[in-house]
Formats: structure tokens, sequence, C-alpha cells
């Protein structure tokens, strides 16, 4: 009997984006560790390594490794169809189309913290949508609006601060630098 | 080699005009959201009335349905999903039940023959012809 040999072959592209995404699911799994104190508040630290990958390869890579890290996170923590991948489905859904839009303004005037937070803001919209259309149809899930678009300021803030800063060619990069 | 200060500090010199600007709207943006969610506007309470007197004092926070005893007969009295209205309503002319939903404080429906009364109250109140 002869084995067959289902044989896929990955280009240097496609080993490229699958570095990038296991790169963003590190930081998803140890993100998860971090107690929050209201569920869907969260730094979103992976979303460092979208904006990167955004600025330096483009939309459809960064859209690549944003979705594969929703999917592969979810199955590694065990919320694979679950509320919650749902929520960070949609969350990063919108966001990728908020920076499908953003990648497009000048990029003398604007640079990776603006679409940090462009993302950010995209992304609790794209989640309070939704919970309020299919987890709990209550107005009163509007009181919790202040806290996440407080929420989405700062860490949209830091994380498009770390994505710049990584990025910065005036300071050396460090050694081993993945991307 | 630069020194630890500058390899720690903020990288300020990173951040361009038009980040700036998107970080003002959206400052912007949560402030006026915090504002207009938070203060005023949205009620907490409904203060049902019959006869003058305050019947009950109910939170909006969870859906019932309220029968209230007036001199004509049952007032039925709903809240839901932080609203109130009177469902039904003996008095001839029903105003109070056509005034529809209540939703921010403030805002009061009375049935006057059968003397109820449902009056949402929360953080401010609003004005109106009446205590204006």
């Amino acid at each position: 009997m002869t084995a067959s040999i289902i044989k896929l072959t990955a280009t240097a592209e496609d080993q490229h984006l699958a570095r990038m995404a296991a790169l963003a699911l590190g930081l998803t799994v140890l993100e998860a560790a971090i107690p929050s104190p209201l569920p869907g508040v969260k730094p979103g630290l992976a979303n460092i390594v979208t904006l990167i990958v955004l600025s330096r390869f483009g939309w459809r890579a960064a859209a690549w490794v944003s979705l594969l890290r929703v999917l592969a996170g979810s199955l590694l923590l065990g919320s694979f169809l679950t509320p919650g991948f749902f929520l960070s489905l949609a969350g990063a859904i919108c966001s990728l189309l908020a920076l499908a839009l953003s990648q497009y303004l000048p990029s003398r005037w604007f640079g990776t913290i603006s679409h940090s937070l462009i993302a950010a803001f995209a992304h609790i919209a794209g989640q309070l949508l939704i919970v309020y259309y299919w987890l709990i149809p209550h107005t009163g899930i509007a009181y919790l609006i202040p806290i996440f678009t407080c929420a989405a300021l700062f860490f949209g803030s830091i994380n498009g601060l770390i994505a710049a800063k990584f990025m910065d060619t005036s300071t050396p990069t460090p050694r081993g630098n993945p991307l | 080699m630069p020194s630890t200060a500058a390899k720690y500090s903020l990288p300020l010199h990173l951040i361009k005009r038009g980040d700036w600007l998107i970080f003002s709207c959206a400052t912007l943006l949560t402030i006026w959201l915090a504002l207009s969610i938070w203060n005023g506007g949205a009620a907490d309470k409904a203060i049902i009335r019959s006869g003058g007197k305050i019947f009950r004092e109910l939170p909006l926070s969870r859906d019932t349905i309220i029968e209230v005893n007036g001199p004509l007969g049952i007032s039925k009295i709903a809240i839901h999903q932080r609203q109130a209205r009177i469902i039904s309503d003996p008095s001839p002319r029903q105003y109070c039940v056509r005034q529809g939903w209540l939703k921010n404080a403030g805002e009061i429906s009375i049935c006057l023959p059968n003397q109820v009364s449902v009056e949402l109250i929360g953080g401010q109140k609003k004005y109106d012809s009446l205590n204006y």
C-alpha cells in the first residue's frame, strides 16, 4: 500500500505571514493572562504586530495576520465559536475595514498612531454592535460605551507609540528583530 | 549608543501632526460620549403617583408591568428597556396612553380623572413648561 502524500507548497510569503501571525499569537496568549476589570477591555498587544505589518507589507498581509491570529488564538484559548470569538472577529474585521480606508491618509502627516487609534475605535464599534444586536439587546449597555472608548483611546495610543518606536529608523533596532 | 533616558522616554518625536489631530478628535469624542451618556438625559427611576401620593418608586433597570388603582379603575404601567409608559387607563381621553414612551429624566405622563401619574427622574431634570 502506498501512502498518498498531500503536499501543500508554502511560498516564502506564506511562511513570512505565518511567522508574524505566530508572533501576534504569542502576544494574544500573553495578554489572556492579564486580568481585566471588564470583559472586552484589553490592551490588544497583538495589534502592534498588525500595525507593523500594515506599514511594511500592506493591507492584505495585515488582514491575513490579524484574521489568522483571531482564529488560532481562539483555538489556543478554547474560545473558538463562543461569543468571545465572534466579538474578536467582529472587532478585527471592523478594524481592518477602517485601516483599509485610513491607509490612504497622507503618510507625511498621519503615522502609525493615527492608524492605531482609528482601528481601536473601529474595534469597539464592531464589538458593541455585536453585543447590542446579538448578545445583550438592551439599551443599558450604552452606559458602558464611555469606558470602552476610554480604553480604546488609551491602548490605541500606547500600541501606536510602541509600533512607531519599533519601526523608528533613527534608533538601532535590537538584534534578532523577527519582522 | 543612546543613553538610557533617551531609550526609555516616550518617543514623542515619532508623533506626527495628523496623529495629534486624530488623538484630539478621539479625546473629544470620548469626553462628549461620557458627558452625554452619563450625565442627565438618561433616567434611573420611575415615580408612580396615585391621588397625589407616591404609590411606588421603581428602578428602570428591571422590566415590569404594574397595576395602579384610581377612582375610575385600574391603570397599567409598563417599564421596558429603561423606558416607561402607561399601557391602559380608564380615563376618557387617553392622553397619557397616547403620550407613549417616556425616555428622559423629567418627562411625566398624567392620567387626570384617574389621578395616576408616572414621572421619570435621573441625575438632572430637563426643563419643561412645568418647572422652568
